[in-house]
């Protein structure tokens, strides 16, 4: 097997274990700060409706907060095993990042949420109030390291190199490079929203079964109301990642957009199917001066093409499709989220094809995440960190029948992991967090209102 | 003032992966203990570990971050020797990990499937890293009599884990469940004997180093003090195991701190017989250490958030003190 293989494979690995682990964090940092919402209602108002919801929801975090932790374990060991370069190279600003993240959000997160999921009745309110709210911290922190790593990846600054390592000279730049601000807000509106989809979409799903329960309604309600805030911010964040990306990694830009091209007045290509072998579209739909006009805001502007790139450009088709997917989910988020508020402003049951649409979009967040990830991942080819490492030279020499065989070992279990986890949450949404019948403390609170 | 900052990692990195053995070793322990239990006393044992399963795996995290971020060089070379069994071991720790929320979330038949797969998952992450620690200490030789040694190793590894596991829930249960772990105990502190003589013996004769680390007169005779401590502490497991579950002492605690005494020592010898090495006989520390700027950033870092981390798994600890019940998932 030659190097190219191994490459290929590698990636393939690294691809599928950092995408299918990406999912459940992107859920989970949403929705901490949804149960600490949830949690605040309770510890205030002090009604067990809020408490139904608080213990519905943890369960549901629960579950998906140990998909996170289990396969971001595999993240940390393939680093190693399939990036040995990576380390050699810039671990000595990785290493540092991603110790931090360890120090300061998985030991936190990792040890209050025993306490958040099995303490209620050992600790005060207060602390477990105050547990809520470190998991959710734990869960931001985490995101705002490992971001900031990988923006670094994308728009290195604040390094230097000394006796041929790259060493890191101001760790405030470093930290804060030009594309982490962008980057970071606009993953964790993507958490934000995700989670709020999923929250309507299972929702959905139980009013669907049992339509008279009003906290599942509550929650449809305020979650398709704060996803109908935050889908247009997000556009617009979006809108300036997108810009910093143009003036930061304009060779990606110019593969988002399938542009061959330096041109000046260029195009904005709506869809086309982009030909890498004659490096032009095909079937192209075009709007005449769009891309000058939405890049530069000036119709007359000069926008670099590809061919300015060369040899060092990613490949188009993957990287214009998965943009178009980001983009085309989030215009249908925006609309649902839109269409959902009006039609149940009045408090009322919305009519069923509404809740069908909704359980639909439970995982839509999923999609546009993952689509993005694309987009930014293979759009920064073939540069592993922009500038100064090619991702062919960061490639282990582990052999291609180890890294195939446990392939096939990661899709099997990721494949049984993901099955059992919707089936899961689509039963326990099912059930509803109003309390089961039989000699609880919730029956009997029950039986005396 | 200069620090030997790779020194530092190293104690560092030694202090992770025990803590990271003996805390996930006692809940991978009574996942394997899981099929010789019944359901009730089954879900008393996951109830019992819950809540800590999660931190516990993170000295993990921490212990490769560590590897990572202070001897990069070693981190690709043990990674890349040891491929297959870290993938094994991560798909059982991921089964395992996820089956804590399935086994009881699940119905039918899928809650059985999940029960088996939380033993399977603890075993075979257990075997691998016995396998992972064997290849470790023979330098990632090749060759039949080499993966033969892992094997014993991996053997000694899990009879630990048991140990660990069954000591555990001595401190941790009561009644019959209790009495059951007695039992158990025993059973691991045989084979934990059998696994640690085998383990004594092969290693001087698997690595040269390693012999004239131990051999070597008149030095030998105060690292007998090893052995000799590692045999009180087995006793001492063996009669306190035996005394709570006759009901003559009530310091149900004491197996535990004597299973953890035993693998203190146990990686006391296992440390000297490789310091210098990060990777046996070929890469010492001071040869793999990463930069001293990031390692001095790393340390501040530590220095000031490993206070908080005791401190706050302390506070679970206290939390969740005093006996098990199986309702904490219900």
């Amino acid at each position: 097997m030659d190097t190219a293989d191994i490459l290929l494979i590698a990636r393939a690995q690294f691809g599928l274990n950092i995408a299918f682990h990406i999912l459940f964090p992107t859920i989970t940092i949403g929705l901490a700060w949804i149960l600490v919402y949830l949690r605040a209602r309770f510890a205030w108002t002090g009604q067990t409706t809020w408490l139904d919801s608080y213990k519905l929801w943890v369960k549901v975090f629960a579950l998906t907060f140990a998909m996170g932790v289990v396969t971001g374990i595999v993240m940390s060991f393939q680093f190693g095993t399939n990036w040995p370069g990576f380390m050699l190279k810039v671990g000595n600003i990785a290493g540092p990042l991603l110790a931090y993240e360890v120090l300061t959000a998985f030991f936190l997160e990792a040890t209050f949420l025993g306490v958040m999921l099995f303490g209620m009745n050992r600790v005060p309110g207060w602390v477990h109030m105050t547990s809520t709210v470190l998991v959710a911290i734990g869960t931001s922190l985490s995101a705002f390291w490992i971001l900031a790593l990988n923006s670094w990846m994308q728009t290195p600054v604040g390094h230097e190199i000394v006796d041929g390592q790259i060493v890191a000279a101001d760790w405030w730049r470093v930290i804060f490079n030009p594309s982490f601000p962008y980057r970071f807000t606009h993953m964790m509106l993507a958490s934000g929203l995700t989670a709020l989809f999923v929250v309507a979409g299972l929702s959905a799903w139980r009013l669907i079964k049992a339509p008279r329960d009003a906290a599942a309604l509550r929650a449809l309600r305020s979650s398709a109301a704060l996803a109908a805030l935050l889908a247009p911010l997000q556009a617009f964040v979006g809108d300036l990642h997108g810009l910093n990306t143009l003036e930061h990694q304009p060779a990606k830009i110019a593969a988002m957009e399938a542009l061959w091209q330096t041109e000046k007045g260029a195009s904005l290509v709506l869809f086309a199917i982009p030909n890498a072998e004659q490096r032009r579209n095909d079937y192209a739909i075009e709007i005449p001066k769009g891309a000058s006009l939405i890049l530069k805001h000036d119709r007359n502007a000069e926008v670099k093409g590809l061919e300015a790139f060369e040899p060092n450009v990613p490949p188009v088709a993957p990287v214009f499709f998965s943009f178009r997917i980001m983009v085309g989910m989030g215009v249908l988020m925006i609309t649902l989220s839109w269409l959902g508020t009006w039609m149940m402003r009045k408090g009322a049951l919305p009519p069923r094809w509404l809740l069908w649409t909704f359980a639909g979009f439970t995982f839509s967040g999923w999609i546009a995440t993952l689509a993005g990830w694309m987009v930014t991942e293979i759009g920064r080819q073939p540069w592993l960190v922009t500038g100064l490492l090619l991702t062919a030279d960061a490639v282990g020499t582990a052999n291609g029948v180890q890294l195939g065989a446990s392939l096939t070992g990661y899709l099997v279990t990721y494949g049984l992991m993901l099955i059992a986890y919707m089936v899961v949450l689509t039963h326990l949404a099912g059930k509803g967090g109003a309390p089961e019948p039989g000699p609880s403390a919730g029956m009997a609170m029950k039986a005396a209102t | 003032m200069t620090f030997d900052l790779p020194v530092i990692f190293a104690i560092l990195m030694g202090v992770a992966v025990l803590l990271y053995v003996v805390l996930d070793g006692y809940d991978l322990g009574v996942g394997m203990l899981m099929p010789a239990a019944d359901a009730h006393e089954q879900a008393i044992m996951v109830s019992s570990i819950g809540p800590f399963w999660d931190a516990n795996e993170t000295w993990l995290v921490l212990g490769v971050g560590l590897l990572l971020v202070a001897f990069p060089v070693a981190h690709g070379v043990v990674l890349t020797a040891l491929y297959l069994p870290v993938v094994v071991m991560l798909i059982g720790l991921m089964l395992r990990g996820v089956a804590f929320e399935f086994r009881v979330k699940a119905e039918g038949w899928h809650r059985d499937l999940w029960n088996w797969l939380f033993w399977l998952g603890s075993f075979v992450a257990s075997l691998a890293q016995g396998l992972m620690l064997g290849a470790y200490i023979t330098g990632f030789e090749s060759g039949f009599g080499y993966f033969l040694f892992s094997l014993v190793v991996a053997g000694g590894v899990c009879g630990g884990y048991v140990l660990l596991g069954a000591t555990w829930l001595i401190w941790r249960t009561e009644g019959e469940l209790q009495r059951k772990a007695v039992g158990w105990t025993h059973w691991g502190l045989l084979w934990v004997a059998l696994g640690v003589a085998l383990v004594s013996i092969a290693t001087p004769l698997a690595s040269e180093t390693v012999r004239g680390k131990w051999f070597d007169f008149p030095r030998t005779l105060v690292l007998m003090l090893l052995p000799l401590a590692s045999a009180a502490a087995w006793l001492w497991v063996w009669r306190t195991a035996s005394r709570v579950g006759s009901g003559k002492t009530r310091s149900d605690w004491m197996p535990f701190a004597g299973a953890i005494a035993i693998y203190v020592l146990a990686f006391l010898g296992l440390a000297y017989s490789l310091f210098p090495y990060v990777v046996m006989d070929r890469i010492d520390i001071w040869q793999a250490a990463a930069h001293p700027s990031s390692l001095s950033v790393v340390l501040i870092g530590a220095l000031i958030v490993l206070p908080f981390i005791i401190g706050y798994t302390i506070f679970s600890y206290r939390v969740f003190h005093g006996k098990a019940t199986g309702k904490l998932y219900e």
